[in-house]
């Protein structure tokens, strides 16, 4: 047997949504305090949960292409229009820091009973609306811009992938040490 | 698993890299079983594509974006993206009922009344929900699944999206604390 199964039904779609959305919520994902508090550099949560599991799915993905498991041309790998990608990007990070969450973590939030999160739901789709509308005159802009040949990091800057998992553990696992230590105040002593 | 009694309060969140762990195994796991990795703005596209055809069939179907995706019949809803949402959403629901932390309630920037919370949140939703369909995909979709298959797009995504939200994250935080 080889991988991905391909397996594209409804109860594949529900099995890893509900691990999705629960991560999330014990994340602390659904609360938009918690998520945009990230934005203001008070708490490193988003960015630790992130490359974690960045990281988790990456590395493993790797190591089931080295023993025979996954085949990497089977695996979906995006590769935008790189002025689109990025322009995106910068919507989608202003949305988080105007409305407090992201596609996916208002579901989190409405599921977790914040009305807001429900509106911010709401506003995705006038957004797409909106994005519907501009279409013809936005199209072309978007694909002014086509990504390089080069889909992926290891491709991209011409390393092999353990180089570039590497160095992305490295830079985790500074932030990681760097923002959940304990700190060495005398007021924390108390809580211990 | 318990009722949890409301004078207990709700459990703290996991810790952020435990949580990142199983957050990654969830998306190693869709890899395998599907080829591809979590999403959903793919979802919200759908939904809109088909409040438009319900609302405006003949405009919809016509339409150069929503056209293609009525094509032959084609029920945009009828994806794969529709159930993993839909799994979202009960896994959501089940974890903030377990760790007692369900409740109707407000959140948003602190400093502002209701009603400018709710604008913001919409305002934000739209803001969000336009540059993923220019970027053809979220946080999910493109940021964390496409990052996890080591793509540049997914990092070039992850960096626009940090940078932007960090700035405006920093000038508002006045209102947020």
């Amino acid at each position: 047997m080889s991988f991905p199964l391909g397996i594209g039904g409804i109860a594949s779609g529900l099995v890893c949504g509900l691990v999705f959305g629960f991560a999330l919520e014990r994340a602390g994902f659904g609360s938009a305090t918690k998520l945009t508090a990230q934005l203001r550099f008070k708490d490193w949560a988003v960015f630790n949960v992130m490359f974690t599991a960045i990281l988790v799915a990456a590395i493993g993905l790797y190591v089931l292409q080295l023993i025979g498991y996954v085949d990497m041309e089977q695996i979906y790998i995006p590769s935008a229009f790189l002025w689109a990608t990025l322009l995106g990007g910068v919507g989608v990070g202003a949305g988080m820091s105007i409305g407090g969450y992201c596609p996916g973590t208002s579901v989190v939030g409405f599921c977790s009973g914040k009305i807001d999160a429900l509106l911010f739901f709401a506003g995705l789709i006038f957004g797409t609306f909106i994005f519907a509308g501009a279409y013809d005159f936005l199209e072309p802009m978007l694909k002014a811009m086509p990504a390089p040949e080069a889909q992926t990091l290891p491709e991209l800057l011409d390393v092999p992938t353990w180089v570039v998992l590497g160095a992305l553990v490295a830079v985790a696992a500074t932030v990681g040490y760097l923002t959940t230590r304990k700190p060495a105040s005398p007021s924390s002593a108390a809580s211990a | 698993m318990s009722a949890t009694t409301p004078s207990a309060g709700p459990r703290p969140f996991w810790q952020p890299h435990l949580a990142g762990v199983l957050l990654g195994l969830g998306l190693l796991m869709t890899f395998v079983l599907t080829g591809h990795g979590l999403g959903a703005s793919g979802f919200t596209t759908a939904l809109a594509a088909t409040t438009a055809d319900v609302v405006a069939p003949a405009a919809t179907e016509s339409s150069s974006y929503w056209g293609p995706m009525f094509e032959n019949g084609r029920n945009p809803l009828d994806s794969w993206i529709t159930w993993q949402v839909i799994g979202a959403a009960l896994g959501a629901l089940i974890g903030a009922m377990t760790a007692g932390r369900f409740q109707i309630s407000y959140d948003g920037p602190v400093r502002l009344g209701k009603p400018q919370r709710l604008l913001m949140a919409f305002a934000g939703g739209a803001i969000s929900g336009l540059g993923a369909r220019i970027s053809l995909g979220c946080t999910s979709g493109l940021g964390l699944s496409g990052a996890a298959t080591l793509a540049s797009a997914g990092f070039l995504f992850l960096g626009g999206f940090f940078i932007t939200g960090a700035i405006i994250g920093l000038a508002t935080k006045r209102i947020w604390q």
